[in-house]
Order: C-alpha cells, then sequence, then structure tokens
C-alpha cells in the first residue's frame, strides 16, 4: 500500500491533455514524516505512524511531545497508522510516489448536516406535498403491531447526520505535482475546504 | 493567491480582450480520426459567465435562417484564437433578447469611437 495524509483546499475544473474538462479536487498532500514504525516482533504487526502538517513544538502537549523526542523529528498536527513497509523513522512521503492515472481511496470526515428527518437521511419518499396532504416528510409506519411488539434494531429513524469518517473508492488522480505538494483527483472527496484526507493506493 | 487559484492560473490563455456584443471568429480545433484541423465559429457574443477556468462564452449567429449558439470555455485547448471583427454598442450584459429578434432588429450597432479611428 501507498498512502499520504493530504488537505483538502477546494475544488476546481481544469483541462485533461486530450482537450476536455475534468472537475479536480485539490488537496495538498505530504510531506509526511515517519514518526515510528512498528515492527512484528515489537507491536505484533507491521505499520509506520506518519505525521503531516508542522507544529510549534511548545504548542503541542506533553506526552504526545514525547512521542516526537522519542523519534527525534519535528512536531506535526495530525498522525495516522498505515500498512506501509520499508521505511525509516524520519523519512519522508511525498507525492511523488502517487502517478498520474492511479486509482485511489480517501477518507475523510464528511460535512456535518445537522439533525435530520428521515427523507434526507434515509432517502425515504415522504408524502404528497399538496392536495391537503399532512403527510408531508414524516417517516410513516416504523413497523408492525402484534409481532414483533417492538421496532426494529437499525430501523431508520432522524436524527445526526454527517460529521462521520466516510471512504470514497476508486477515484482517479489526475495530475500530481511534486514542487507543490499537490495532488489533483477527479470529482469530489470527502469534507469541507481544510478537512484532513487519507490517500491510500492498493499495490 | 491560494493554490486552488495557481492550480487554475495553470491553464490561463492570452485570449485578446473582447465584450459582450462583439463579432468574433473563434477557430476551434476540431479532430478528425487522426487528423487535425481549424473549425471557424463566427458570430455575435451574446454571454459571458464563469471566472477562472470555468469561466465560458456564448456566440450566436444565424445559421441559413436557423439560431446556433455555441458555449465555449474561455480557456479551452481547443480554442486556437478568437478573433474581433467588430466591437458592437451595448447597454446589457446578457443579450438573450437578440433569440426573438428578426432582420434589422437582431443588429447590433458598432461602437462609435473604433469607427472613428477607423
Amino acid at each position: 500500500m501507498i498512502a499520504i495524509l493530504g488537505k483538502k483546499l477546494g475544488m476546481t475544473q481544469i483541462f485533461t491533455e486530450d482537450g476536455k474538462t475534468c472537475p479536480a479536487t485539490v488537496i495538498e498532500a505530504g510531506p509526511c514524516c515517519v514518526i515510528q514504525v512498528k515492527t512484528l516482533d515489537n507491536d505484533g504487526y507491521e505499520a509506520v505512524k506518519v505525521g503531516f502538517l508542522e507544529r510549534e513544538e511548545k504548542k503541542v502537549k506533553k506526552p504526545l511531545a514525547g512521542v516526537f523526542k522519542k523519534a527525534g523529528t519535528r512536531a506535526y498536527v495530525v498522525l495516522r497508522e498505515f500498512p506501509m513497509g520499508g521505511l525509516k523513522v524520519g523519512e519522508f512521503v511525498t507525492v511523488e510516489r502517487f502517478l498520474k492515472g492511479d486509482k485511489v481511496k480517501v477518507a475523510g470526515i464528511s460535512k456535518g448536516k445537522g439533525f435530520q428527518g428521515v427523507m434526507k437521511r434515509h432517502n425515504y419518499s415522504g408524502g404528497p406535498g399538496s392536495h391537503g396532504s399532512m403527510f408531508n416528510r414524516a417517516p410513516g409506519s416504523i413497523g408492525a403491531s402484534s409481532f414483533p411488539s417492538r421496532v426494529w434494531k437499525n430501523k431508520g429513524m432522524p436524527g445526526h447526520m454527517g460529521s462521520v469518517k466516510i471512504t470514497v473508492r476508486n477515484l482517479e488522480i489526475v495530475d500530481v505535482r511534486p514542487d507543490q505538494n499537490l495532488l489533483l483527483i477527479r470529482g469530489a472527496v470527502p469534507g469541507a475546504k481544510g478537512t484532513y484526507l487519507e490517500i491510500r493506493r492498493e499495490i | 493567491m491560494n493554490l486552488v487559484q495557481a492550480v487554475e492560473e495553470g491553464f490561463r490563455k492570452d485570449i485578446i480582450g473582447f465584450n459582450v456584443g462583439d463579432t468574433v471568429r473563434v477557430s476551434v480545433k476540431v479532430v478528425e480520426g487522426d487528423k487535425e484541423r481549424i473549425q471557424p465559429f463566427e458570430g455575435v457574443v451574446i454571454a459571458r459567465r464563469g471566472s477562472g477556468t470555468r469561466e465560458t462564452f456564448m456566440v450566436r449567429k444565424v445559421s441559413f435562417g436557423i439560431g446556433v449558439e455555441r458555449i465555449f470555455p474561455l480557456w479551452a485547448p481547443a480554442i486556437e484564437k478568437v478573433e474581433v471583427l467588430k466591437k458592437g454598442r451595448v447597454r446589457r450584459a446578457k443579450l438573450y433578447y437578440l433569440r426573438s429578434k428578426k432582420g434589422k432588429a437582431a443588429k447590433i450597432k458598432e461602437k462609435e469611437r473604433e469607427r472613428e479611428r477607423e
């Protein structure tokens, strides 16, 4: 696996080589510093902990500061673990590991929608809007009577929507710009501008 | 300038300035099989909208009695060049009213100052 951390900067429209327009998300990705290498002997599994976006050392909480001190690296804002190999502490993961045309998975925290009804949250169809109908956006019946005499688990109900981790698969990288640490991905990715993203490519 | 704008700037093309109301000739690159040729499209610019890479302009012409409108992305690589044939004097930004006009009523006056210079 090849993985990197990024920050969503926003969306735009670009022209591809064959002159067609293409919607693109601009992501500032990496460089990510390797903070820790987890090994089978030591930790029971293999992974690499990477940090993204430098932070002033005095602003880091003391328990976390110890992690960076042990690694001998600078302090970072975002820390994530990926099952990658062949990296040493202090090395950097950059966008150069990705190629134009790669298919990637992008994960991030989606935009929060607040408390939403069933039509928006669970795609219920609702009722008629007019002609005296008073059943507009209500969920309707939520189950049968004597059996089961209760509401089934996982029944879609109104509630909080959004602000959860979403992974979008099969997104295409349309451009890689190592001089600016930029990745351009076709289409949309989860979250608002400034959301931290995990970009992964399976080998 | 933020990085998203910087990405857009990379596609900027220096197309000579033209405004709504101008009569222009747009040279469009057309790929036929493996051959590429230039196809001109001549008409009046009736609208410009958007900004950055998303900026487009709409050109209207009347071909054999039938109105034809084409929308071009301003910075598209397929647009070879845009020549201004006539500068028009118009009082609004969108000339959609031309669609319902025929003959002399659909004519746009040329800019006075431009004519004096000639």
